[in-house]
């Protein structure tokens, strides 16, 4: 409109000159998260390259990814039978699941009591669940570990998860996407003659499994790989999840056998890696649904 | 009986007032419509007298008994939704059985796995599921009923969320803009039906709407809404034929009433753009005043057509809008302002161009005050009214 006409050869030539521009605004964008992806993914590369090589190639100075001398399968036996790897995986996945369920229950009436209903306070309250963001799991972790030693809790599942149970962000994240479910359905259910509860469980949470998988991801991968907490509370190698377990096992039994080691490691992040695949369609849906990015 | 009954109803959200005083005695059986401007105030009312919104003062009975203290599904009351909120995740046929399985199963037989151990619910279940199916019947949405909403029309959608509601026999339908979320075409035929559905099960409907054209074709009573009050409650002519002030008259009507400036003569008749009509005012001399006058009141006319008890102006045609059957003429009056007529189609209105005199009934035209308060005219006796009309200019006052 108010732009300057264009001289003729700039019109004829402008069709090609924007297929060329959009084409190296392309490789550009794609060159640099392709360079992003590559620091991401080289040490979980590098990981999977020294577990199928025998120790006297690990520190070679050469660089290779593919070892001269497959050594994949004496790595993978040596750390499945010189440490009760399952073991660790299941404390992890008991340990997960246990946190996840509790978090979700207590969670989601929170956060649709936050979202939905009104009552004197609610503003206040969702201040401090996100002062509770801000509050590192370090502060608290003296008095807990004090007061589960008094309770002679120590050394059992239920001290490893119970500082997890009360999830801020959970509260946090559901509460964004609670907000946006038509008030229109909760009233048509309050009609139909739903209690709250109700309503929370059958009405708004079906609709929430977008964030609530883009949650679990969080806490899954979070708690799979939190060494801090279990470190003070677990003294047991029987109870340990896998970081503790990885540790446990380097210490006592490999020592510098770094094939071994990275081998336990890969087996022990494998059922994340498998989690995230198959939740990541939801997890992508609920992150961009709640804003939270 | 479903008389349902508003006493001095008021709701303020903090300190700002919602609505204030609202009186009002819905018949048993009867079709009120609530219209007005968005924010007027009838949604809340609607959802108030649901029990989804409480009340800050004031009283509401149904049947002659107070429900301030019940909760909504309490009530007897059934409400269909702008956006028909239906659940989500449940087919058609759960989405209608829902209020029946609330009302006849315990929590315990609801309960998702312990509610396989309870036989009393195999016994209700295909009660309900019978019910379910003859409302579906009703409404023909029979083979829909295993689908998700996600997968219906809106006009079956509709369907499902009017299902929903006639599945509970409620004393009173409540429903809050239903068809405004419809395309025009399924508008005008939803209205016919839900028109149907009021006559065959004759009960209490209130409809919220904004659109005066719903208000006007499907109800008993209209009650025009604005900043929070009842501005004007009637029968759809009466608000038609009579409105109140000058809102009720500009919302009631397509295409809107015209509003031209007129003041009031030495003599107490009115003078419209320096013309003398027939009419005339208790106002003091002097006065401004509206007048408003229907667009289907107006004619383009040749000045020998122009008979005792009409009036003319002259005006000059900006456009005209082909409806097929009628016109929409536009015109440009002095002021300035602009004029519509509705006029049937024929070779009058074809004929139409240029500077016309927009010929109409001077009995047809309502009077406002400078506050917008509808003002009667005096009435003139009968040899006035038939008096040539340079007569009238010429003769004396009052």
């Amino acid at each position: 409109m108010s732009t300057q006409p264009l001289p003729p050869s700039a019109v004829q030539t402008s069709p090609g000159l924007a297929r060329t521009r959009h084409i190296l605004g392309l490789v550009v964008t794609h060159g640099l998260l392709l360079t992003g992806a590559a620091f991401i993914l080289l040490p979980f590369v590098w990981m999977l390259a020294t577990s199928i090589k025998p120790p006297d190639e690990v520190f070679t100075a050469t660089f290779s990814l593919w070892p001269k001398r497959f050594y994949g399968v004496e790595n993978y036996s040596y750390a499945l039978t010189a440490a009760p790897l399952l073991r660790f995986a299941l404390n992890g996945a008991i340990l997960c699941g246990g946190i996840l369920i509790i978090q979700l229950l207590v969670a989601i009436p929170c956060a649709y009591a936050l979202a939905k209903l009104r009552f004197p306070g609610r503003d206040v309250l969702f201040v401090l669940v996100l002062l509770g963001l801000a509050v590192p799991v370090q502060v608290p972790a003296l008095p807990l570990y004090i007061g589960l030693a008094n309770l002679g809790l120590l050394n059992t599942y239920f001290s490893m998860m119970v500082p997890f149970f009360l999830s801020v962000f959970a509260i946090f994240l559901l509460r964004q996407f609670f907000k946006s479910f038509p008030d229109d359905i909760i009233h048509a259910a309050r009609l139909d003659g739903m209690s709250e509860f109700e309503i929370v469980w059958r009405v708004v949470t079906p609709s929430a499994w977008p964030a609530i998988a883009a949650f679990s991801v969080f806490s899954i991968v979070a708690h799979w790989n939190d060494l801090y907490w279990p470190l003070i509370v677990i003294t047991d190698a029987s109870l340990a999840p896998p970081p503790l377990g990885m540790m446990f096992f380097a210490n006592a039994e490999t020592g510098s056998n770094y094939g071994a080691l990275t081998a336990a490691a890969t087996i022990l992040t494998a059922p994340l890696v498998i989690t995230f695949l198959f939740a990541r369609r939801q997890f992508i849906q609920g992150i961009t649904m709640t804003g939270v990015k | 009986m479903a008389r349902v009954e508003l006493r001095a109803l008021a709701k303020s959200f903090g300190a700002v007032p919602v609505l204030s005083g609202i009186d009002l005695d819905i018949a048993d059986g009867e079709f009120l419509t609530l219209i007005g401007p968005s924010g007027c105030g009838k949604s809340t009312l609607i959802r108030m007298i649901a029990g989804l919104e409480p009340q800050t003062s004031g009283s509401i009975s149904i049947g002659g008994v107070s429900i301030d203290h019940l909760r909504p599904h309490e009530r007897r009351v059934a409400m269909v939704f702008q956006s028909y909120a239906l659940y989500p995740h449940m087919s058609v046929f759960s989405n209608i059985a829902l209020p029946l399985t609330m009302q006849r199963l315990s929590l315990w037989e609801r309960l998702p796995l312990i509610k396989l151990l309870s036989s009393r619910r195999r016994r209700v279940m295909p009660e309900i599921a019978r019910e379910v199916r003859a409302i579906a019947e009703q409404l023909q949405i029979e083979h829909l009923l295993d689908r998700r909403p996600a997968r219906l029309s809106g006009g079956q959608r509709q369907r499902v969320a009017l299902g929903r509601a006639m599945v509970r026999h409620p004393d009173v339908f409540l429903m809050d803009e239903p068809l405004s979320n419809l395309d025009a075409k399924l508008r005008v035929h939803m209205r016919t039906e839900l028109a149907e559905l009021h006559q065959r099960l004759k009960t209490t409907f209130i409809y919220v709407t904004h659109d005066q054209v719903e208000a006007m074709t499907m109800s008993d009573r209209v009650a025009m809404m604005d900043a929070g009050r009842i501005l004007q409650l009637g029968t759809p002519t009466e608000l038609y034929e009579r409105p109140i002030n000058i809102k009720v008259a500009s919302f009631i009507g397509s295409p809107a009433i015209n509003l031209l400036k007129a003041k009031v003569g030495h003599d107490g008749y009115i003078e419209l753009m320096d013309r003398r009509l027939t009419l005339q005012t208790p106002l003091e001399p002097g006065a401004d005043v509206t007048l408003g006058i229907r667009p289907e009141a107006m004619f383009p006319a040749s000045s020998e057509e122009i008979r005792t008890g009409r009036a003319s102006l002259p005006a000059s045609l900006r456009r005209k809008e082909n409806l097929g059957s009628e016109f929409i003429l536009h015109f440009d009056v002095a002021g300035p302002a602009s004029v519509v007529a509705r006029v049937p189609a024929g070779p009058v209105v074809q004929a139409v161009n240029g500077s016309v005199e927009l010929s109409f009934d001077v009995a047809a035209c309502h009077i406002f005050n400078e506050q917008g308060e509808r003002i009667e005219p005096n009435p003139l006796d009968s040899c006035e009214l038939s008096r040539p009309r340079t007569l009238v200019a010429s003769g004396g006052g009052v």
